[in-house]
């Protein structure tokens, strides 16, 4: 134990588990209550093996919920939760061989580093050779080989995480949860450490689920994900896919910024139109069907200027607005514009040479109508 | 902050006199003890030949292992009672939890020495427990035999310390803790014993050495239960039957000092460095599990069963004191109100000077404690600490070895006008309770003070007002919770004090309640009206703790209040 892990890449970690055990993970109709105030109201979903998935959703959407019940924590839910082959729905958390990283680390802090990690293969019956060997090789695999006989308080919060990591994969669980792992941090740590982790599941190949409330973190780690509201899944899928095309309201403003148009969808002779408030016409698909609706379109794909007339081109809606508003944020200029009563959001890249429009200019700006997506919720 | 001018000098001036009491009535009285045990008996000089004496003598040796061994067994036993109250109530959802840590506390606010004799008639050699046990099953067991019924009464009376302490440390563990190692495999008592119960190690290593500590220093305990054996009781015989030169009486103060400061220094030693409570940070906090049907089954049996226990010196004394005979047999014979007649027509003067004494002692002590938290927390004054240590090093200091101290040093001061030795004025049993309770009110005080954020006195200061203005107008009123509860937790436990005021009441017509319980129980006729004076020592003591109890909520209410607006203010 005396040798140190050199600094050039690590080896592959022999003892930590890798691809090709990886477990699909199904949970079906899975309901969950605190009491009367029912928290999971069912929730259907299948991970696949190997597959870096994370939940997304507003505080007491119901996401850590749904990870502590597939750890085994939290009230009895109904439904049913599947590992591999396995039904876990009924199972103690201490039988589950799940490995679950908590937003706080649960670091012991009355052990040492290696204590810590050694923890889960003592209560396995591990034996002591074996695990003095796998402890090492965890700490290695988080670059904390030489931390092993500090006690966690010495430790800095991106340090302590590794040690929680270390301490979950080091007992090859058969899916790894994160809890917000990265709340905790810093923010430039967090750039950093998402990486990491993203890396770190690549090499091991474990089916991870990631439960966070910052779209930017699922959209930058996760392979799928699922966008969870009021105890019920949203709309599942990978993050560019979501972010395009929202299934509901709820997705659409939760993964970033967009403009909403209330209005209707109405026939047009055989075609369809969308009508909506401040002047906000133009045809629709044919198969939108009549009836209240929201056009949404996201403040990047507005691009103002033009002489007026030449927004009036087909497959374009083109407005006249004045400027109320504008916000410089580094990379692009976030104006305010109104137009007949509504403010719109639009995003302009900006460059040195390119002047920020003064407040209470007159602009004229388009849309191109293939990217404007109408929602009914 | 730091004083400046006028300020400065206030704060000299106070500080000074306070330490001046301190040094008068705590260090000199114990530097005297530990002095004199020290010095040979016949020319003064500094010898070691008292302690040889000391351990030479077959009965000090005895009574020396008696008293580590009565203390370490109560911390056993008080652990066993304790563990599982404080573990159900904390970690789990679980019905009777309130319940719990409310009459969990009831008995400490019984003197241990008043529910001996109750204790007697419940689990003694006749005591209605072997009398049913050898009814029905043809045995009895020796509960109050000799140590046995000191461990007993002391267990049950100083458990709550540990459970106190140890829920605080239970309650702080975060959720994800206890869940984490369930993640990785472990559950039940494994769980327990790996990471629960270590990381609540601080906690009940406080409560632990505190019984210790107590218990090793009791004096009333043993002499109620007639169990002389032991050292608090030998020191306060050899002083009261052969007088104040005898220096067993010192030898064995000094020992009782020094023990008190191991275990003390014991407990800092383990909870040292390990705040667990603040290492986590987010998280769920407090989660409790749920009991499953039988698991809740078995933990209502086991907490109802220690309760029983628990309770039983007060059900003891209230059938003592309503009885009218009660020997040889399961229950009383009748019932009666004779006790409390006779207590209301004779024993008045016990409650007149308790409350006396009792009040006296405790507004000393938090006009004493909130100088001392002031100066310590909010001046610059060199030295300020010391205040502190002292205030708290009370704390140390046996109730027999402060009444021996006193007694040795102000045995030769006539008080002017009074012309009586100081020793024997009633005035020192009020002095002698304050330094003793001063520890409790010193740390109510403080810990109100530290709800009180400086920038209120700032803003004060800046408005024009000085200093001595700030701290009446402004400081005070807000400390008011504390101090008051302050005052009556010094009140309520001094009012029961036995150990130090046994050794300073010169007079009969001087003496506190505490001292008439001790004298009524002497004689098998005195055990009615002693335990219905006990009665209305525990329901003084019990409706002030009460009130002390409803003082600090009410302040850490109004903090809270002040902190959430604060924050709002974006202070």
């Amino acid at each position: 134990m005396n040798e140190h892990a050199s600094s050039t890449a690590p080896p592959p970690a022999r003892g930590v588990r890798t691809g090709p055990r990886a477990e699909r993970l199904v949970i079906e109709g899975l309901r969950l209550s605190f009491g009367d105030n029912e928290v999971l109201k069912g929730v259907d979903l299948t991970i696949e093996p190997g597959e870096f998935f994370a939940f997304l959703g507003p505080s007491g959407s119901g996401k850590s919920t749904l990870l502590r019940a597939i750890a085994g924590f939290g009230p009895r839910p109904a439904g049913r939760i599947l590992i591999g082959e396995e039904e876990v729905t009924a199972k103690p958390p201490w039988l589950r061989n799940v490995g679950m990283v908590f937003q706080s680390y649960a670091l012991w802090p009355h052990m040492t580093v290696a204590k810590n990690v050694a923890f889960g293969l003592e209560e396995r019956g591990v034996p002591k050779s074996e695990i003095a060997v796998r402890v090492r090789r965890a700490l290695e695999l988080v670059g904390l080989a030489e931390f092993a006989d500090r006690r966690p308080s010495q430790l800095s919060g991106g340090q302590q995480q590794r040690v929680a990591l270390a301490r979950t994969l080091v007992v090859e669980p058969r899916v790894l949860l994160l809890d917000e792992p990265l709340s905790n941090l810093d923010a430039n740590l967090r750039v950093q450490v998402r990486r990491e982790l993203k890396q770190l599941q690549r090499r091991l190949g474990i089916t991870t689920i990631f439960v966070t409330h910052d779209q930017e973190e699922a959209n930058t780690t996760s392979d799928r994900m699922a966008v969870l509201e009021e105890g019920v899944i949203q709309q599942v899928g990978a993050p560019v896919e979501l972010y395009d095309r929202p299934a509901n309201l709820f997705v659409a403003t939760f993964l970033g910024s967009a403009n909403l148009i209330e209005g209707e969808v109405i026939a047009d002779g055989g075609a369809r139109l969308f009508s909506g408030r401040g002047g906000f016409r133009f045809p629709v698909a044919d198969e939108e069907e009549e009836g209240r609706a929201h056009a949404l379109f996201r403040p990047q794909t507005v691009h103002l200027g033009g002489p007026p007339g030449s927004a009036e081109e087909p497959g374009f809606f083109g407005f006249s607005g004045r400027v109320v508003r504008a916000e410089f944020l580094g990379m692009l200029v976030r104006y305010g514009i109104e137009v007949g009563g509504l403010e719109l959001l639009v995003d302009e890249p900006h460059e040195p040479d390119r002047p920020i429009l003064p407040e209470g200019s007159e602009v004229t700006g388009r849309i191109a109508t293939r990217r404007i997506r109408i929602l009914r919720a | 902050m730091n004083f400046s001018g006028r300020g400065q000098w206030g704060a000299l001036g106070t500080g000074g006199f306070v330490l001046l009491v301190l040094l008068v009535f705590l260090v000199i009285p114990v530097a005297k003890v530990i002095y004199v045990a020290f010095q040979h008996p016949d020319t003064g000089a500094f010898t070691l030949v008292n302690f040889i004496d000391f351990f030479n003598t077959s009965l000090f040796r005895e009574s020396f292992y008696n008293s580590l061994y009565v203390a370490a067994m109560s911390v056993v036993v008080a652990s066993l009672i304790a563990i599982p109250l404080a573990y159900f109530t904390t970690r789990f959802r679980f019905g009777a939890a309130a319940l719990i840590q409310t009459l969990g506390v009831i008995p400490l606010i019984m003197p241990p020495f008043v529910g001996a004799v109750a204790m007697q008639m419940i689990f003694g050699a006749n005591g209605t427990i072997n009398l049913l046990l050898d009814e029905y099953f043809g045995f009895t067991l020796p509960f109050m035999e000799g140590l046995n019924g000191v461990i007993l009464v002391e267990a049950i009376h100083y458990f709550p310390f540990i459970l106190i302490n140890l829920s605080a440390s239970l309650a702080n563990i975060d959720r994800s803790v206890e869940e984490s190692a369930q993640n990785l495999g472990s559950y039940g008592f494994r769980l327990f014993r790996r990471i629960v119960f270590p990381l609540a190690m601080p906690g009940y290593a406080a409560g632990a050495a505190l019984v210790f500590l107590k218990v090793f220093d009791d004096l009333g305990t043993p002499l109620l239960l007639n169990v002389n054996n032991m050292l608090a009781p030998q020191a306060y015989l050899r002083i009261s039957s052969i007088g104040i030169t005898d220096p067993m009486g010192y030898v064995i103060s000094v020992i009782l000092v020094g023990f008190s400061l191991f275990s003390l220094w014991v407990s800092y030693f383990v909870t040292r460095g390990k705040d667990y409570a603040s290492l986590e940070k987010g998280g769920g906090g407090l989660g409790k599990r749920e009991l499953g049907p039988w698991g809740r089954l078995g933990a209502w049996a086991v907490v109802l069963l220690i309760l029983l226990i628990v309770l039983s010196p007060h059900i003891g004394l209230l059938l003592l004191s309503f009885g009218t005979i009660w020997s040889f047999s399961v229950l009383p014979d009748a019932y009666t109100l004779e006790h409390y007649r006779e207590v209301f027509s004779t024993a008045m003067p016990y409650i007149t000077n308790t409350l006396i004494y009792a009040g006296l002692a405790a507004l000393l002590d938090v006009v004493l404690a909130t100088a001392i938290a002031y100066i310590v927390w909010r001046t610059g004054l060199p030295g300020r600490q010391i205040l502190d240590y002292l205030g708290t090093a009370a704390v140390a200091v046996p109730g027999v070895v402060l009444g021996i101290g006193y007694l040795r040093v102000f045995h030769d001061f006539q008080v002017p006008l009074v012309d009586e030795p100081l020793a024997s004025w009633w005035v020192i049993i009020v002095v002698a309770l304050m330094i003793r309770r001063l520890p409790y009110a010193l740390r109510a005080c403080t810990a109100a003070l530290q709800q009180v954020s400086v920038t209120l006195e700032e803003a004060a200061l800046n408005l024009g007002a000085g200093r001595f203005r700030t701290v009446r107008r402004i400081v005070v009123p807000l400390m008011a919770g504390g101090i008051m509860a302050g005052f009556v937790t010094s009140f309520a436990t001094a009012a029961v004090e036995l150990s130090a005021t046994i050794m300073l009441v010169a007079a009969e017509s001087d003496a506190p309640v505490a001292y008439g319980i001790y004298v009524y129980m002497q004689t098998a006729a005195g055990r009615g009206p002693g335990a219905a004076l006990g009665v209305l020592a525990v329901l003084l003591v019990g409706v002030a703790t009460y009130f002390s109890h409803r003082f600090v909520e009410r302040s850490r209410e109004v903090a809270e209040a002040d902190r959430r607006l604060a924050v709002a203010q974006g202070a």
